[in-house]
């Protein structure tokens, strides 16, 4: 049935029929340049992992466990620093919530009421920057109760990749020149910024970009221990009450 | 962290956990939510914040051999890389490249 399905797919085209062939069109229809974007910001990790004096098992569990991957330099981070799991919990904590807004806008995209659930499960689980771009822009054009499928293609793929490239990243930094292994961990911070500016057109959604940039360093040498989650609060809350004071000045269009 | 496993009970709770909490609740609420509402919004802003305090500190603070790094390299490596995305019409890949070859070019002069 499924062969069957399958080969219908290759001989029509353009929609796959059934579940099966709708998870490989996923993992072959994700964008390459996004894939190798990803999976080289996790060489960045892996070798961060590695500086960090954590395992190889350590850096594939995070990433294909956690799979976001600021929070996972956070955690990183905060091993990194000795410091105590609630301290550690609390920073990725902040990082990750941001992934609650993105799976409720996901989510009315993929769910089908007669589709398996684990599906539905599967792709939540997975949610993430570059897992939810793919989705979003590719998901309304597969039949509906295919979608789920569809996007779980493309999140096994990315997962794979990452956790590869997160895995070279480890192997690597420890055998390359100091001055490469040093490259591969510059190449995070600036991954971050840069995909923070793709979609930032105006003052209002720099406000919190430029606040964090400035008072992370801040509160670095005010109070190490909490200074992620005081900068993600202090930054995050300023920048809310100037956004909001900049449009109530300006009438909405 | 003296057993092996300690660590990845460690990775678990503070990382797993803390992460995929979000994507269920998120799984959970998806049904009753707006998603231009201002809670949510400044959950994004805390969250965007945070992580570009993380990226200051990574360039200015930075972990392992990176630190060995001059922080004018880093720093005019950080620069040169967002202005080349800006100029490649926002191209992360592009963008990456140009501050990753920046900081090896500097640092081999300088080094």
């Amino acid at each position: 049935m499924e062969a069957s399905n399958a080969g219908q797919t290759e001989d029509c085209g353009n929609m796959p029929v059934s579940r099966y062939s709708a998870f490989w069109r996923g993992i072959r229809e994700t964008s390459p340049v996004p894939a190798i974007i990803l999976s080289t910001a996790f060489v960045g990790f892996g070798a961060l992992t590695s500086q960090t004096g954590l395992s190889l098992l350590d850096t594939i569990f995070i990433s294909v466990f956690m799979f976001a991957l600021p929070g996972q330099v956070v955690l990183v981070d905060e091993i990194g620093r000795g410091a105590s799991v609630l301290t550690a919990a609390i920073a990725v904590a902040a990082t990750g919530v941001r992934l609650l807004p993105m799976t409720v806008v996901i989510l009315p995209v993929i769910r089908e009421r007669a589709g398996p659930k684990w599906l539905e499960l599967a792709v939540a689980y997975y949610v993430a920057v570059t897992v939810w771009v793919e989705s979003m822009r590719r998901a309304p054009h597969i039949p509906r109760h295919l979608r789920s499928a569809y996007c779980f293609g493309i999140c096994v793929f990315l997962v794979l990749v990452s956790s590869l490239g997160a895995i070279v990243g480890f192997l690597l930094a420890s055998k390359l020149p100091a001055l490469l292994a040093a490259a591969l961990l510059f190449m995070t911070p600036l991954y971050f910024l840069l995909g923070m500016l793709i979609s930032t057109r105006s003052v209002v959604s720099l406000a919190p970009i430029l606040l964090g940039l400035v008072l992370g360093p801040i509160f670095h040498l005010l109070t190490p221990d909490l200074d992620l989650v005081l900068t993600g609060l202090a930054g995050g809350t300023a920048a809310f009450l100037i956004a909001n004071y900049l449009e109530s000045r300006r009438p909405r269009s | 962290m003296i057993i092996p496993g300690q660590m990845l009970l460690y990775i678990f709770l503070a990382g797993v956990l803390m992460t995929i909490v979000w994507r269920f609740a998120g799984l959970a609420l998806s049904s009753g939510l707006e998603e231009d509402s201002p809670l949510f919004r400044w959950v994004g802003f805390v969250s965007t914040a945070l992580v570009a305090g993380l990226i200051s500190r990574l360039v200015i603070f930075a972990p392992g051999v990176l630190a060995d790094i001059d922080i004018v390299v880093r720093l005019i490596a950080f620069a040169s890389g967002i202005v080349i995305f800006l100029l490649a019409k926002r191209h992360l890949g592009i963008g990456v490249l140009g501050g990753v070859a920046t900081l090896l070019a500097l640092g081999f002069i300088s080094g």
